[in-house]
């Protein structure tokens, strides 16, 4: 297992490195700086900001000098924010979209292996139904219609929440709905078709023979195989809830992470840009190894190779 | 004898009649009666012919068109006159709602045909050839699953400029690695099938074997999986389009009149709530129908 992980972890850094330098040119070659759309800025000043950000220097200068830093754990200053550094920003925001994004998931996984496994257990019954038509439904209404539309609903015909802003607990509700809908959704569809498929399974028979009860044949020995396909899932939903916080805190006015990424990818923020996006693929790219770890250490079936 | 025997493929003579025609095409018309039994399947389908006739001729029969502003009459709900309301400066939502569905299916399926010559043509090199090089063309689809492709998407729309055009190539160049996967391994697949080797062995060669018997055979598969792509293609556009990154006014597609609709639901919510509808349904039935055809054409999604 170590001898897996240490050669996918190999593997990450070259992809890491690729990404670094990709975005790190794509944004230098691109029109426009982050300076030109401040007012009339004489021709000094222009240089006197470009030389406080070394961006006067010949650009593999300044790429070796970000690499440097970069080593250090440094994401530089932001150029957007005058007094801020990338570094702080991201401690800042990146809080809060974790927590966004860790409600989300945890309503995900509970609400959708309990459709899942209600509707496998009941195959055929009016819950199967039910749970199948919730799936389909948070499968095909996107978030950014679901989200105005539960705002719509709940927080301005009812009262019960704030319609945005992050300050309560209960702020937590209608956001973390909204995105953990969707892969509640896909998890309920896998669950149920991983459950049908281990029910049938000759071990479970032999369970259920030996008197166990229903409850101890799910938990104790159909949910192990049942939840594989949902825990192979598991990498692409936190890819998808994470970028897909970037809509969400548009629409619930959330101080996070995503908010900040498209603002500032909007102001040609080289250096906020380049931090968040690196510091995207490496979680997605951590997390994903460790899903992939955790898949194989479930599943008897598969090998560390 | 059937239509199927070589001898009666080369005599000029032998036309067939449409009884052997029907023959030769059973696997196609099993899958139809399969796809005619799910009704949702079929639901599907019939909405989604529906909404593409109405998007393309639809505002060409209105009285109103999709810029045409009225700011005496401003939003206003429902009525007989605007079926489904008008917006802010008073333009008739169903018009735009027609109009902005044109762009949101023109993107999808364009993206989509972007998509699917890249995973395509890679799915099938890799399975071709095998060994080595199918090793290391699928490890790095396998590195490209995990990578943040959105992020890269949203950075190519703000810096180089939000063109339509660049937004097809974006998706497709994006969405094309489950179909990769796919033509992959069934091509891989049918190259152990006996006929193939029955091929080789007549000294048929590679370009008639992969085009007269490899591609009709994965044929199926790649239909299904358009169809799925179609569905996810849309919902990245709108995405970007909710964001502001993606189609730009004047056009508008469902994601932007979305985002408009979101924005001033508080007061007006059938803004919201009509362009909401008709996007999820479009979502839905692409769904079934791929579902449905999935399933009438047996295809399972396959590592290997």
């Amino acid at each position: 297992m170590l001898r897996f992980i240490a050669r996918r972890l190999l593997e990450t850094i070259p992809v890491i490195f690729i990404i670094i330098t990709a975005t790190f040119f794509m944004i230098r070659f691109v029109p426009g700086g982050p300076f030109t759309s401040e007012k009339a800025v004489t021709p000094e000043i222009q240089r006197n900001l470009e030389a406080h950000y070394g961006l006067d220097k010949p650009l593999y200068q300044q790429y070796f000098d970000y690499l440097g830093s970069l080593a250090q754990g440094d994401f530089g200053p932001s150029f957007k924010y005058p007094n801020r550094t990338v570094n702080e920003i991201i401690a800042d925001k990146l809080p809060v979209s974790l927590e966004l994004g860790s409600i989300s998931l945890a309503v995900a996984l509970i609400v959708g292996t309990t459709l899942g496994v209600t509707a496998a257990v009941k195959r055929n019954s009016w819950l199967d139904y039910v749970s199948s038509s919730v799936a389909m439904i948070g499968i095909c209404v996107p978030t950014f219609v679901l989200g105005p539309l539960l705002v719509l609903v709940f927080a301005i015909q009812f009262r019960w929440f704030n319609a945005s802003g992050w300050y309560l607990p209960i702020d937590r509700v209608l956001p973390a709905a909204t995105l953990g809908m969707v892969y509640a959704a896909y998890v309920a569809r896998l669950t149920r078709g991983g459950m049908l498929e281990v029910l049938n399974q000759d071990y479970i028979r032999t369970a259920r023979a030996k008197g166990a009860s229903v409850l101890r044949v799910i938990f104790k020995h159909a949910l192990r195989g049942g939840l594989l396909p949902v825990v192979s899932f598991l990498g692409p939903a936190i890819a998808g809830i994470l970028t897909g916080s970037f809509v969400i805190e548009t629409i619930f006015q959330i101080p996070g992470l995503g908010q900040v990424f498209v603002q500032s990818a909007f102001n040609r923020d080289y250096t906020l840009v380049l931090g968040t996006v690196i510091l995207y693929a490496t979680l997605i790219i951590t997390l994903n190894l460790i899903v992939d770890v955790v898949q194989v250490w479930l599943n008897p079936k598969l090998k560390f190779e | 004898m059937t239509s199927l025997s070589p001898s009666a493929d080369r005599l000029p003579s032998a036309v067939p009649t449409p009884d052997e025609l029907e023959e030769g095409s059973s696997l196609w018309r099993d899958a139809w009666h399969r796809v005619a039994k799910n009704k949702l399947a079929l639901f599907g389908g019939g909405v989604l012919i529906v909404l593409t006739i109405a998007c393309v001729f639809g505002p060409l029969i209105t009285e109103y068109s999709y810029e045409e502003q009225d700011l005496n009459l401003g939003a206003s709900a429902p009525s007989a006159d605007h079926w489904l309301g008008t917006d802010t400066l008073g333009r008739d939502l169903l018009v735009r709602l027609l109009v902005g569905g044109r762009i949101s299916i023109g993107v999808g399926l364009c993206a989509t045909i972007v998509a699917l010559t890249i995973g395509v043509v890679y799915g099938a090199v890799a399975g071709f050839f095998g060994g080595k090089i199918d090793s290391l063309m699928m490890r790095i689809v396998d590195i490209m699953y995990a990578l943040p492709f959105t992020i890269f998407v949203i950075l190519l729309m703000v810096f180089f400029g939000r063109d339509i055009w660049l937004l097809f190539l974006a998706i497709g160049a994006v969405e094309w690695l489950t179909m990769a996967r796919i033509v992959r391994g069934q091509i891989m697949s049918l190259k152990r099938m006996e006929f193939i080797e029955a091929a080789h062995s007549l000294g048929l060669g590679t370009r008639r074997i992969i085009f007269r018997h490899m591609i009709p055979n994965v044929l199926g598969p790649i239909i299904v999986y358009t169809t799925l792509t179609i569905p996810a293609v849309m919902l990245l556009e709108a995405f970007l389009s909710f964001l502001g990154l993606g189609v730009q006014p004047p056009l508008s597609s469902w994601g932007v009149l979305i985002k408009d609709g979101a924005e001033k639901m508080e007061e007006f919510p059938w803004l919201l709530i009509f362009p909401g509808t008709i996007f999820s349904l479009t979502l839905f039935s692409l769904n079934f129908l791929g579902d449905g055809l999935r399933d009438a054409l047996d295809v399972r999604s396959s590592k290997d």
